[in-house]
């Protein structure tokens, strides 16, 4: 056990919802959030008591790129504008080393952010160290995402986790970037995690609504000791969005379920602040399905679209070979190439 | 007229990459590899022994104690390591090709930059995401003014080891800077990411540059199929993937358009696995530029 463990924070329910709207949600906004809608969204869950609000470019921060797309508002600015309208809320930031550095980090801690979610493929934890340990002597509180979650096994995703809390991780996360799990699967993760980390940290769960079953397995994790869960107001986030904030806290509420959330001013942020905003509503079309389906990183619905568009090969066709490639985050340049392999084989006639 | 001597030349640190730059080495014309050098003994001193290379575990001390020393060594260490041998090498006039993350002397590129550092006491050779993508900045920004130039790069787990993911940071810093000031790229940016697909996928590189809206897209592509010859010098299983691919000028791009090109850098296999494309290109390139280095040398001996 390393000098850092069992320093996890306290938390004040039964379950800590965290809304991811103002990050996950960005990949739907293809990253043009303006500085008003993160403030007026940052009120909004503030009010209804929302404790922790993650405020970063979809691919966390310095995602702004060629590659996910440039932000249209600097993610530091917006996260400055988080930080002042939050009253109790704290602002988090993902960051997926390989893409964010330390130095990121410093500049959004600089900025207001409390706390940071570090994010890596769920085999690779061990890129982590490094932006933990910075994290925690910046007096952070730390997350950490093992993304695509379904594509190692509960066994080995605990280990995994075990090498971040080890590196100063205080809640490792389920992170179902695919929106592939279904509820057993989602179960046996984290059971594992609870089995090797919980004693020290609180483990976490990020769903997708791909194959509808972010809140069901949101449900379970609750009932299995996860403490700390996300959410996005009108599922705003990758794929078909994530599992939606308002409905997390409606169904934890009837099952008596401590959040510490205002169910109606929940429903009313979704219906009056972020629904005017939406390019669209994230829902489960044939594309977002076939990510579930599929195990696709969600990120790349709007990647894939765009390039089908561009190379006139279907989008399903895309999101299948990128399942078949074993593609993992961060690889939307493969999108790309993809399509142009598809376009290829077409005009062979295969 | 007889064939030249070569140049004695010592590898420092006997591990994978160790290996790999040994094999190459020893198919060269110019260069002798007279010693391989760990701390500890290991699979890899043995592996230089059973080639007939003189292999010891006593460190940088042994090998400044050979007679004669070698003129060249190829650092394949740690930052750490290297930063603390450079000043010993450079007082016994041995030209040092480092291949760690220390950058003490400029970053080169074979493909790009090489012949202006020959007489440099130590280069330094980048990243391998730097040597796969950089060339290809440069080819870009030959013909073309390039305001933003940004790489992916993406590596078999299996080939990336435990000093580059324990300091992650330092690649994407480190290519980003050499994508300015070796690619020609008034600002640069590095993404890394590590894939554990099974059976291990190749190395796989993307480089997109931001163009201006006058930018002669021919131009642009003739020049980057030129410098993919270049770098299939020393890299044979260095390839486009496509051609390259134009986007038209648009405002979220702040009103310029964008060239993206798809590599796949295939390993030569001669330690490294195939797939271990990112490992290769940096065997590679440093053999190449150890190349370079000793028909210079050996010329200015003639």
């Amino acid at each position: 056990m390393s000098e850092r463990a069992g320093a996890r924070p306290g938390i004040r329910h039964d379950v800590r919802i965290t809304d991811t709207t103002l990050r996950d949600g960005s990949h739907a906004q293809a990253h043009q959030f303006t500085e008003e809608q993160v403030r007026d969204t940052v009120r909004a869950l503030d009010r209804a008591g929302v404790e922790v609000i993650e405020v970063t470019h979809g691919d966390g921060l310095g995602g702004s790129s060629f590659n996910y797309g440039f932000s249209h508002t600097d993610e530091l600015k917006l996260i400055a504008a988080a930080r002042e309208e939050a009253t109790q809320a704290r602002i988090a930031v993902l960051l997926v080393p390989g893409i964010g550095t330390v130095d990121d980090l410093r500049r959004a801690h600089d900025a207001g952010a409390e706390i940071v979610r570090v994010a890596t493929h769920c085999t690779e934890a061990d890129v982590s160290p490094q932006h933990f340990g910075v994290a925690r002597d910046l007096g952070m509180e730390t997350v950490g995402f093992l993304m695509m979650a379904h594509r190692t096994s509960p066994e080995d995703l605990a280990k995994q986790a075990r090498i971040m809390v080890d590196a100063g991780c205080q809640c490792p996360y389920v992170t179902d970037s695919a929106g592939a799990l279904l509820m057993h699967d989602a179960r046996a993760r984290f059971e594992a995690l609870l089995a090797e980390v919980g004693d020290e940290a609180w483990v976490g769960y990020h769903g997708h609504q791909n194959l509808s079953l972010g809140v069901a397995n949101s449900v379970i994790a609750a009932e299995v000791g996860v403490k700390e869960i996300d959410g996005s107001l009108c599922a705003l986030g990758a794929g078909s969005g994530n599992s939606p904030t308002e409905v997390i806290a409606a169904v934890f509420d009837r099952m008596g379920i401590r959040t510490g959330l205002d169910v109606t001013a929940l429903l009313d942020a979704a219906e009056d602040v972020v629904r005017p905003y939406l390019h669209r509503w994230p829902k489960m079309d044939r594309n977002a399905i076939t990510q579930g389906w599929a195990g696709v990183y969600s990120s790349f619905l709007l990647h894939a679209e765009h390039a089908g568009e561009r190379y006139k090969v279907p989008v399903p066709d895309i999101l299948r070979r990128c399942g078949e490639l074993g593609l993992v985050g961060g690889q939307e340049d493969m999108i790309i190439d993809v399509a142009l392999e598809l376009a290829r084989e077409r005009e062979q006639g295969r | 007229m007889s064939a030249p001597a070569k140049v004695p030349a010592a590898i420092v640190g006997p591990g994978n990459i160790g290996t790999d730059l040994l094999a190459k080495l020893a198919r060269s014309a110019r260069i002798e590899v007279t010693a391989m050098v760990g701390v500890v003994e290991s699979e890899g001193l043995e592996r230089a022994r059973a080639m007939g290379v003189p292999a010891s575990s006593e460190g940088v001390d042994w090998l400044l104690r050979q007679d004669p020393l070698p003129r060249i060594v190829f650092e394949a260490t740690s930052a750490k390591a290297h930063a603390a041998n450079a000043p010993r090498y450079a007082e016994a006039g041995i030209r040092a090709i480092d291949l760690t993350p220390a950058h003490l002397g400029p970053m080169v590129c074979p493909a790009v930059n090489m012949p202006h550092h020959l007489d440099a006491p130590n280069v330094n050779m980048i990243t391998c995401g730097g040597q796969a993508t950089i060339p290809i900045v440069a080819a870009v920004s030959q013909v073309a003014t390039v305001d933003y130039a940004e790489i992916v790069a993406s590596a078999a787990s299996r080939s990336a080891g435990p000093g580059t993911r324990a300091n992650i940071d330092e690649f994407t810093e480190t290519t980003a800077r050499a994508v300015e000031e070796v690619g020609g790229a008034a600002r640069g940016k590095a993404i890394i990411i590590l894939n554990p697909v099974e059976p291990p996928m190749i190395m796989r590189d993307t480089v997109f540059c931001s163009l201006p809206p006058e930018a002669d897209h021919d131009a642009v592509a003739a020049s980057v199929h030129r410098m993919v010859e270049r770098v299939q010098q020393y890299v044979p299983g260095y390839t486009l993937r496509a051609e390259p691919q134009f986007d038209p000028p648009t405002d979220k791009w702040g009103g310029r358009g964008r060239v993206a090109v798809f590599l796949e850098v295939k390993g030569n296999g001669d330690f490294l696995p195939e797939y271990a494309g990112n490992l290769d290109i940096m065997t590679a390139a440093a053999a190449q530029v150890g190349e370079l280095v000793a028909a210079e040398m050996t010329e200015a001996a003639a």
